[in-house]
């Protein structure tokens, strides 16, 4: 492959599995069963020389491959607020990623297709919150890929036998104990990305959790993954018997033991909690959700606690999902009763990736603690972090209304 | 004159003034792709320009794109001369191996070790030459 006799494209993608093969000390390569590329997503000229490099020497994914979220909803084009010139450019890089045969997925939550990969599958997937549910949650087994090697692994088919893929590196470090905060807080969605953000923060390695309640959805993991590889580097967790590699705490920290421990206090939340904020001001502009992509379960939720309610005309509501997930709700009409409630459905994109929101007067409210974490930086707005209930609750109001009580503790 | 010794990530040569990063970055959200500015509003070095820099992160952070920001950087002229790295991080090397695959630019990659990387800082004038650093003169 190597040599350029499968064509120039795969002698190129080789090449950069082997370079970073060579930097991980890998002296074997592993075949892998399913890849999503992040590097659709446009970020200059670069990113299409590069996928049409591979695209005009003959290039085409050896394995099924999905497509990370892009700069554009292509199902509600007229949602994108940026210039002609880089709607173009963006749309183009889409179509040579098709081209190289990956599937026009268009999310950042390729675990909530049906296609999503099983237990013990070898990966190549890039997006990092993408990465942390893949390893945590379905035990599969992927590094944290980037753009450029993402396609070169799906290409070639081939990893290098380094890193999460192998079991010896797939142990806990650090054992963290939530078990000490009330038991309400562990049963309040919005605890999550809050905890998330708090590990990326202090935990390099891989942290296993003790003391989250066994009921604990993918929602929530979901949520953790996401604002851990945020604010650091997490690439996988244990939660402690929830996720498939981690029946016991034993098991978790692959029998070794562990030296490094962090037990986490009801202060530490509340400074975790407080740093996803940029603003104490009430005054609000809009209110994001869905990063990453909503699940058709967080949306039936959104539905309900609506509850028949309209959003105030002063405020833009955005909620994100893939274009696979709103074809779900289709069939019960929830994307009916979220439009008439005046909330905007974005697919393929996220709002904090291109420009959707509107200039807004006052803070943009969001359940993300991703979405807190980049938007600042990339939209230069201010943000305020709540739970899904306070941002419903301040979308009706048309005000920032927080519910403090879920946080007041002890 | 001191002289360390690393890991060539990508192997080449630079030369320019040391910015060290108190913290690591993503440059996905992190870096301004048309002008190399800092804009993590939240970082130490904000508002501090990786141009021409030879700069010293002790890790990688966040984003999977920020290959595709490194790369950009590359294409415009506006990347770093070299890095220096206190723990290897792929993805950003990808976006130099990108770069240089693309525009034949090299923006060479070096790891060193915490104690080595504890002794850099800001302002000394730095040569990266494959799997050695040369600090000219400090800041």
């Amino acid at each position: 492959m190597l040599a350029g006799d499968e064509g120039p494209a795969a002698s190129v993608a080789m090449e950069i599995v082997l370079h970073s093969a060579r930097m991980t000390g890998a002296t074997a390569l592993l075949d892998i069963s399913n890849a999503h590329i992040d590097g659709c997503l446009y970020h200059g000229m670069a990113s299409i020389e590069f996928a049409e490099l591979l695209s005009a020497g003959g290039g085409t994914v050896r394995v099924p491959t999905t497509l990370n979220v892009s700069s554009l909803d292509l199902l509600h084009p007229d949602l994108y607020r940026g210039d002609d010139q880089t709607r173009s450019e963006a749309r183009r890089l889409m179509d040579v990623y098709v081209d190289l045969g990956c599937e026009p997925t268009w999310t950042c939550a390729p675990y909530q297709l049906p296609s999503r990969p099983g237990f013990g599958e070898h990966i190549a997937w890039a997006e990092s919150n993408a990465v942390v549910f893949a390893n945590s949650v379905l035990g599969a087994r992927t590094g944290r890929y980037g753009d450029f090697f993402d396609i070169a692994a799906a290409i070639t088919g081939r990893v290098p036998a380094a890193g999460l893929h192998l079991d010896e590196n797939r142990a806990g470090t650090t054992v963290v104990d939530v078990g000490r905060l009330p038991p309400t807080l562990l049963e309040t969605d919005a605890f999550y990305p809050v905890l998330g953000h708090l590990l990326g923060k202090n935990v390099s390695g891989i942290p296993a959790l003790v003391g989250i309640p066994p009921s604990v959805t993918e929602d929530r993991l979901k949520a953790v993954g996401a604002a851990a590889a945020s604010s650091g580097d997490l690439a996988m967790f244990h939660v402690v018997a929830v996720t498939p590699e981690a029946p016991t705490l034993e098991s978790a920290l692959g029998g070794r033991g562990s030296r490094k421990e962090l037990l986490v206090t009801a202060e530490m939340v509340t400074t975790a909690r407080k740093e996803l904020s940029t603003t104490g001001d009430d005054s609000l502009g809009a209110v994001s959700l869905g990063t990453p992509h909503y699940s058709a379960t967080e949306l039936r939720r959104l539905v309900d606690i609506l509850d028949g309610r309209r959003i105030s005309d002063r405020i833009d509501c955005f909620v994100s999902t893939s274009r696979d997930t709103l074809g779900e709700i289709e069939a019960d009409r929830l994307d009916i009763h979220l439009s008439d409630a005046g909330i905007e459905l974005v697919v393929d994109t996220c709002t904090y990736v291109t420009p959707i929101l509107r200039d807004v007067d006052g803070a943009v409210m969001t359940d993300s603690a991703k979405w807190a974490y980049y938007a600042p930086g990339n939209l230069g707005v201010d943000v305020v972090f709540g739970s899904v209930e306070d941002c419903v609750e301040s979308a009706v109001a048309g005000e920032i209304r927080r519910d403090e009580g879920i946080w007041r503790y002890g | 004159m001191a002289e360390i010794e690393g890991t060539p990530l990508f192997t080449g040569s630079a030369r320019g003034r040391l910015l060290v990063l108190d913290e690591p970055i993503s440059f996905w959200g992190g870096v301004d792709h048309s002008n190399g500015t800092i804009t993590d509003f939240r970082h130490p070095q904000h508002g501090e320009t990786v141009t021409d820099r030879i700069l010293a992160m002790p890790s990688g952070r966040g984003s999977s794109s920020s290959s595709s920001v490194f790369a950009e950087l590359i294409r415009k002229g506006v990347a770093p001369n070299g890095v220096i790295l206190g723990e290897s991080d792929e993805i950003l090397v990808l976006g130099a191996i990108v770069g240089e695959l693309l525009y034949k630019r090299i923006c060479p990659f070096l790891l060193v070790t915490p104690t080595d990387y504890a002794g850099l800082a800001t302002g000394a004038m730095i040569s990266i030459d494959n799997d050695r650093l040369l600090v000219e003169r400090s800041g």
